[in-house]
């Protein structure tokens, strides 16, 4: 992408202040997209709930969640194929309402791509500069860069059906950019695509989005690609968005068991709060046979009932006992699963709850090799777990 | 050595049982299928055909059938006389009266289906976009009139369109008008009892295109600055093009040909084709005079279809 010629946005890309935090953690930074309490019903469903949400220039915010979740209809409410029910969205400053789709500074990628079946690649990515009135030599060129910077320079005169799905992808992606809108929306990328394509279109992505300076909104439901891609994610469940933030911490620090269960895979131990200190905490789970250690400290009630997320692989899995007075449990190992770069492993505890645990593969030939039966030591650092409340 | 034979032998027959399996497994469904309505059409179209064209190249006879035989033999004599009269074919084209009447029926056939077109599209568009169980219904709606007579639907119509008919009451009523119209017996008429007639035969095809389209494409267009016209031209009709011809070709054809809607609804001086075929055939008892205008008239509908299909063939092609 490196030789990919530069292209000015329309509002210039204004470099980020001085400070190297990013816009979100800086205080008073005006919002480029603001989602003001939008509420959307289809009859008496409500799809989008009440959300509210402030997503700044050159971002690439990731709205994650499963299908029904009101991600795609939030994304279609940015397009303006939908009305919200009620609440603003603002677009740099300006109320969208009453704004027709193709009045709005916004491009949308769908999902499905939607290219024009009877136009060929180049007259694709040329519509939406054609209805702009844009001189044709103009066009042409601005049509021809864009290509090459898909690296689909070469298929100009073919027709949609004669390209591969990757293909397609990054004509849609070069149609929804040619315009140079102040906002991108992607409708689930990459979900058409093998494993082995989304991976360097992810990175392609993140590169065009840093060259470009446009705001990317991406509606997913694979929360991998939300990870590598997005500078934040929104964690969406039932019409409302449950957790923001950035993707190594909607990970680390979930905050509720469906965003912790939504992301990766975890345990969860239930538990009651015995003692609630300022940096840490003691949790008694009967399911874990023992008391938790937290090392930070949580705001509730005494006695309150809550949940340890742990994360499979901040678990530590051995036959000799690690000699740890805390959060080290005992169990026996129920099943393995070699997958390659890890091992997947199945320990029944005592309290019958089941521990999902995974190690990476350092050597070829592990030294101490667990096998079904096996009695062993599950333990794990003060810091490597979350409590949640909700 | 000998194994080696064997297994070569059992190759050889092996390759040559499947040049018969080939042969064998000619799928007899299939060939019957296929020669059903190929017998049918040899019998009632081919073969009719053959003799009309046979009878264009006769002349006028005070006979029974009403018309010279183009084969005179005498076995006595031995000879045989083939006698061929282009004269037919010769006076379609001295007499404008003929040309005149083709490109009249031309002309209100082509109105005809731009007007059935322009009805139709809103109408199989609607029904495309409605929720599935709707859809059921209004498609019947749209056959539903296939189940009276289609003479007593053009009656009908001679009954809303005539001086003191349903239309001029109501608007004689409204005080829109001072005076009846007359609308019966004129070309208005026609495109009327047309267009009328034939609406199921364009809204079906449309309706079948339009229903397949990705509605996604129209907000895919929308979002790149189209508005909504400007996305029905470039996209809706492209995308609809082959329901467009298909319905264009099947209300066209037959209107071209058609004898009753003018016969009960035009004008003495509607001049189309199907008319002249008929005051030929029974007022003049000119049979191959009226023999040769039918020829001609399937040669000036043939042709243009041929060339459609050709074109769009090749689009499909690339």
């Amino acid at each position: 992408m490196t030789s990919s010629p530069m292209i000015n946005q329309q509002d210039g890309a204004e470099p980020v202040a001085n400070t190297s935090l990013p816009l979100w953690k800086q205080d008073g930074a005006e919002p480029f997209l603001r989602i003001e309490n939008v509420t959307k019903k289809f009859g008496e469903f409500t799809a989008v709930d009440n959300i509210s949400l402030d997503i700044y220039k050159n971002e690439l915010f990731c709205l994650l969640g499963g299908s029904g979740s009101g991600k795609s209809t939030l994304l279609r409410m940015l397009a303006g194929f939908e009305t919200p029910t009620s609440g603003r969205i603002l677009i740099d400053g300006v109320d969208m309402a009453g704004i027709q789709p193709w009045k709005r500074p916004v491009n949308m990628m769908f999902q499905s791509y939607a290219l024009f079946p009877h136009l060929s690649v180049e007259e694709n990515v040329a519509f939406g500069l054609k209805r702009e009135g844009v001189a044709r030599s103009e066009v042409k060129q601005r049509v021809a860069q864009m290509l090459d910077m898909v690296q689909l320079g070469h298929l100009g005169k073919r027709k949609p059906h004669q390209l591969s799905g990757g293909q397609r992808q990054r004509v849609a992606l070069a149609r929804s950019l040619v315009k140079r809108p102040k906002l991108l929306l992607l409708d689930e990328p990459l979900g058409a695509l093998d494993k082995k394509l989304r991976e360097e279109t992810q990175f392609e992505l993140i590169n065009i989005q840093e060259e470009l300076g446009v705001t990317f909104v991406v509606v997913t439901h694979d929360q991998e690609e939300a990870m590598t891609l997005a500078t934040r994610i929104g964690v969406m469940n039932h019409g409302v968005i449950v957790q923001t933030a950035e993707p190594h911490d909607v990970y680390e620090y979930p905050n509720s068991r469906f965003v912790a269960e939504f992301i990766g895979s975890v345990n969860l131990f239930e538990g009651k709060v015995v003692e609630d200190e300022p940096d840490f905490v003691r949790i008694k789970s009967k399911e874990a046979g023992g008391h938790l250690y937290v090392n930070h400290g949580i705001s509730c009630a005494p006695n309150q009932k809550v949940h340890v997320a742990l994360r499979p692989e901040k678990i530590r899995i051995g036959k000799t006992n690690p000699g740890q007075n805390e959060n080290c449990i005992k169990g026996i190992v129920e099943e393995i699963a070699y997958m390659g770069s890890l091992s997947v492993f199945r320990v029944r505890l005592e309290s019958g709850k089941e521990v999902r645990v995974t190690q990476p593969n350092f050597a070829r030939n592990m030294g101490e090799r667990l096998t079904w039966n096996d009695e062993v030591f599950l333990s794990w650092d003060v810091d490597s777990s979350v409590v949640l409340t909700a | 050595m000998s194994i080696q034979t064997g297994s070569a032998w059992v190759d050889g027959s092996g390759s040559r049982l499947a040049k018969y399996n080939f042969l064998r497994s000619i799928n007899w469904g299939r060939f019957a299928v296929l020669a059903v309505p190929s017998v049918w059409l040899a019998i009632f179209f081919f073969i009719p055909f053959l003799v009309v064209f046979k009878i264009s190249l006769s002349e006028t006879a005070i006979a029974v059938p009403p018309y010279s035989s183009l084969l005179e033999w005498d076995l006595e004599e031995a000879y045989v006389n083939l006698k061929i009269n282009l004269g037919n074919y010769l006076f379609l084209f001295e007499d404008t009266f003929y040309l005149d009447a083709y490109l009249s029926s031309v002309k209100i056939a082509s109105i005809s289906t731009i007007l059935t077109l322009i009805v139709a599209f809103p109408i199989a568009y609607l029904i495309a976009r409605s929720s599935p169980s709707r859809r059921a219904l209004l498609l019947s709606l749209v056959i539903l009139p296939f189940w009276t007579s289609f003479l007593l639907r053009v009656y009908a119509w001679m009954g809303f369109l005539k001086k003191n008919g349903l239309v001029n009451e109501t608007l004689l009523g409204l005080g829109i008008i001072d005076q009846p119209l007359t609308m019966l017996q004129t070309d208005f008429a026609v495109y009327i009892g047309i267009v009328y007639t034939y609406l199921p035969f364009m809204v079906l095809p449309l309706y079948s295109a339009l229903e397949k389209m990705d509605m996604t494409l129209l907000e895919a267009a929308e979002d790149l600055g189209a508005k909504p016209a400007t996305s029905f031209f470039l996209i809706t009709v492209p995308m609809a093009l082959p329901g467009i011809i298909a319905g264009c070709l099947l209300v066209f054809i037959p209107a071209v040909g058609e004898f009753v809607i003018p016969a009960l609804l035009g004008g003495s001086d509607t001049l189309m084709i199907g008319r002249v075929l008929w005051d030929e055939f029974f007022l003049n008892r000119d049979w191959p005079m009226a023999s040769a205008v039918a020829i001609v008239m399937l040669v000036v509908l043939v042709l243009p279809i041929m060339l459609i299909r050709n074109s769009q063939g090749k689009e499909e092609a690339v």
